[in-house]
């Protein structure tokens, strides 16, 4: 059984088609890179696949683990698993970062019938992790994403995804804002994440990432659908040749 | 437990009046007199109490002040006009019924005593709390008052200290709000039935947290109660309030009055959770009028008043619990809390009076305001000639949640006094679905959310609240808002 497999998927927002028949299946094991120019719809995808209220989707399917995810709310789907790397996380002054990562790590112990952690606990666990992604154990004490620069939030996204160590990770842009050391840094860690149980969903605009994290497939969205599909030499071809290649080969 | 005050019957003062005109109603459950105020009405408010002359004065003096004042209608709030005659100002749960214990209390009543974090039960009493619950005009029952009489302190309904301290009563009851003060306070110094009185001797830490819980029971029965707590010197008090009352169609108003008096080197730190009954959320139907005056005065050098509240009830709330700072180097503190969902109207706020040298005032204030509701803070810093290097901190912050409600601020400044240091500070923030769905993609629920939003934003003021209390208030705001949000 495939971990998630999306069919002839039509999704908009506010009354506008963006997604316009996307299929995709992927496997545990597997990690895919979708590229695109903007409004192609890859960002529309991963917001439908983390149940954003504000995104519709008027036909096709989605099954993950067997199960219709369209039918889970926002929250039903984190706790079974699926994860998603914010392009634009949000600032939440006055939440500490440390106890919001508690409280959502705790949600999945109790949703799988298990103890809470205590702070104690959960503070060893939080430097380890920390430690994984290279990011400062200060931020452990600020406010949520609140006054953090771009590559901080970024960072303090993969905390998160190796903190809740889903089986399902959409990685919405997360290198735009990162520096090179930075981008390095979140890609081993992301990298140590993945392993056969597991699956990554990674939404780029550079073929840059992928020199750090090695897909299995690239897709190529434009207008709404995958144009073109193929392994990682397709994402070399397309820095070399700009997405108006796939665009042109595809109408030809 | 010490017996309650023996006070006459209805039936009694009816015949001892013999003309009485305004009938009662008595039945089992409770004892109300008929609408309407006059003088009769006090005086037999004041015969029923067993009250010393100079009370019956001081209500008399207040009633003919309060007969030559306006509703005040500065508040940013609105309501259709008050018919005080159409109002009964007494109610009594059980005429005289002595209760024994804390067990013959109302079992609704303890329940939503719990609800609210106080302990009044027996088997809680170990939590160190005292309490006295006053439930429509009358104290039904007041806890730990042996203990706390070991160390000298007094914690007993006013009326009972009216009858066995009444020096200490006639000495400083209405030193803090004059009768004629406002509006409302004049009408609570004619008409007031009960409230806690509270006296803390020379060199004593109250040996645990002093509370009142007040219940308006009796649909169009006002409730007027009145506490007045007394600090001597080198002495400390944590004082708590809670307030709740049932759901009725009609409006009923709460004008209480609080006075608190520190001298040299006191503390008095007094707290608030009051969720009084809001109104129909679509109609704004019923609900109370929450108008109440509260006010402390530092009045030796050194000492402070702390007020802490979180208000999250009543279809309208005007309020300003504030501190008078005459002594030298005396501080006073405002944190408050203020939600509003509904309908509701909150116009709520502080006076910080610098009178003394060197004084101190630090005022937060956090107002949520969510649906179509109204939350407005006013704040005076008043700084006089003589209160050099004063010093104030006003910190104003207001979180919407929706597009429908409203938030409003109103400092006022005034200083004679060129030595004083006054920084202000004020924000407004939103709870954006976007917030809500960052935590549920997280596996957080939406309730767990808006509540760690809301603890978030009202964190200064929650860290002054008791631990069990500050618990409570953080589930109160967020069951509240829980409809609210998206």
């Amino acid at each position: 059984m495939s971990l998630l497999e999306i069919k002839d998927l039509h999704a908009g927002f506010e009354g506008t088609e963006i997604v316009k028949g996307v299929s995709l299946t992927i496997n545990a094991g597997e990690v895919h890179a979708v590229m695109g120019p903007n409004g192609s719809g890859k960002s529309t995808l991963s917001k439908v696949l983390a149940g954003h209220p504000s995104y519709e989707v008027t036909q096709g399917s989605i099954i993950y683990k067997g199960k219709d995810l369209l039918e889970l709310d926002p929250e039903q789907r984190a706790l079974a698993g699926i994860f998603m790397g914010f392009q634009y996380p949000v600032e939440i002054p006055g939440v500490n970062n440390a106890e919001f990562l508690r409280l959502a790590y705790n949600a999945q112990l109790v949703s799988k019938g298990e103890e809470e952690l205590d702070p104690l606990d959960f503070d060893e666990l939080l430097d380890e992790k920390m430690k994984l992604v290279g990011m400062d154990p200060k931020y452990k004490d600020r406010f949520l994403n609140d006054g953090f620069s771009g590559g901080e939030k970024k960072k303090n996204e993969i905390l998160q995804m190796a903190v809740l160590n889903p089986s399902l990770a959409v990685l919405d842009e997360t290198d735009s804002g990162l520096d090179i050391d930075a981008l390095k840094v979140v890609s081993e860690g992301v990298n140590k994440w993945i392993n056969k149980d597991n699956a990554l969903i990674l939404i780029t605009h550079y073929q840059r990432l992928l020199n750090y994290i090695q897909p299995d497939f690239v897709h190529v969205f434009g207008q709404g659908k995958i144009l073109k599909s193929g392994d990682k030499n397709l994402a070399l071809e397309l820095e070399k040749q700009g997405y108006d290649w796939v665009v042109t080969e595809t109408a030809n | 437990m010490t017996d309650p005050v023996k006070s006459p019957s209805v039936e009694e003062v009816l015949e001892d009046k013999g003309q009485y005109k305004y009938g009662f109603t008595t039945d089992i459950e409770s004892d109300t007199l008929a609408k309407g105020l006059n003088e009769d009405v006090i005086r037999f408010i004041s015969k029923k109490k067993n009250e010393p002359e100079f009370m019956l004065d001081f209500r008399l003096k207040a009633y003919r002040k309060w007969l030559t004042m306006e509703e005040p209608k500065w508040p940013n709030v609105h309501y259709p006009p008050i018919d005080f005659q159409d109002i009964s100002y007494y109610s009594a749960p059980k005429p005289k019924k002595v209760l024994e214990s804390i067990d013959e209390v109302d079992p609704e009543l303890l329940r939503t005593f719990e609800k609210l974090g106080i302990p009044l039960d027996e088997q809680k009493k170990l939590a160190n709390v005292a309490v006295d619950a006053v439930f429509d005009s009358v104290s039904v029952a007041t806890t730990h008052k042996k203990k706390l009489m070991e160390v000298g302190i007094i914690f007993c309904p006013i009326s009972e200290a009216l009858v066995e301290y009444p020096e200490l009563i006639e000495e400083y009851l209405g030193t803090v709000v004059p009768v004629g003060d406002n509006y409302y306070s004049a009408l609570n110094s004619a008409v007031f039935t009960d409230g806690s009185f509270v006296y803390i001797p020379p060199d004593t830490i109250s040996p645990m947290e002093l509370s009142t819980y007040f219940r308006i029971n009796t649909e169009e029965t006002g409730q007027f109660e009145r506490t007045l707590i007394i600090c001597a010197e080198n002495s400390y008090v944590s004082y708590l309030e809670g307030c709740t009352a049932p759901q009725f169609d009609t409006n009923q108003l709460h004008a209480a009055v609080v006075e608190l008096v520190t001298m040299e080197n006191a503390e008095i730190k007094y707290s608030t959770v009051q969720n009084w009954y809001s109104g129909d959320p679509e109609t704004g139907k019923g609900g109370i009028y929450n108008f109440v005056t509260k006010r402390g005065k530092c009045l030796g050098d050194n000492s402070k008043i702390s007020w802490t509240q979180v208000e999250t009830g009543s279809a309208i709330t005007w309020k300003y619990p504030s501190c008078i700072l005459l002594g030298d180097n005396t501080q006073g503190e405002f944190y408050s809390v203020a939600l509003t969902n509904g309908l509701m109207q909150a116009d709520t706020g502080t006076k910080m009076i610098h009178i003394g040298k060197n004084t101190r005032s630090s005022i937060i204030s956090k107002g949520i305001s969510a649906d179509r509701s109204s939350n407005s803070y006013r704040g005076q810093v008043k700084i006089g000639p003589n209160a050099s290097n004063a010093r104030n901190y006003t910190q104003c912050d207001s979180m919407l949640v929706g597009d429908k409600c409203s938030a409003h601020t109103f400092p006022y400044i005034e200083t004679a006094n060129s030595s004083v240091q006054l920084e202000h500070e004020a924000s407004t923030s939103k709870i954006s679905e976007d917030q809500l769905f960052y935590f549920e993609s997280r596996g957080i629920s939406r309730e767990n959310a808006i509540q760690a939003v809301i603890n978030g934003f009202c964190k200064e003021v929650f860290k002054q609240l008791p631990m069990e209390f500050a618990v409570e208030a953080q589930k109160l705001l967020a069951l509240k808002l829980e409809d609210s949000v998206g």
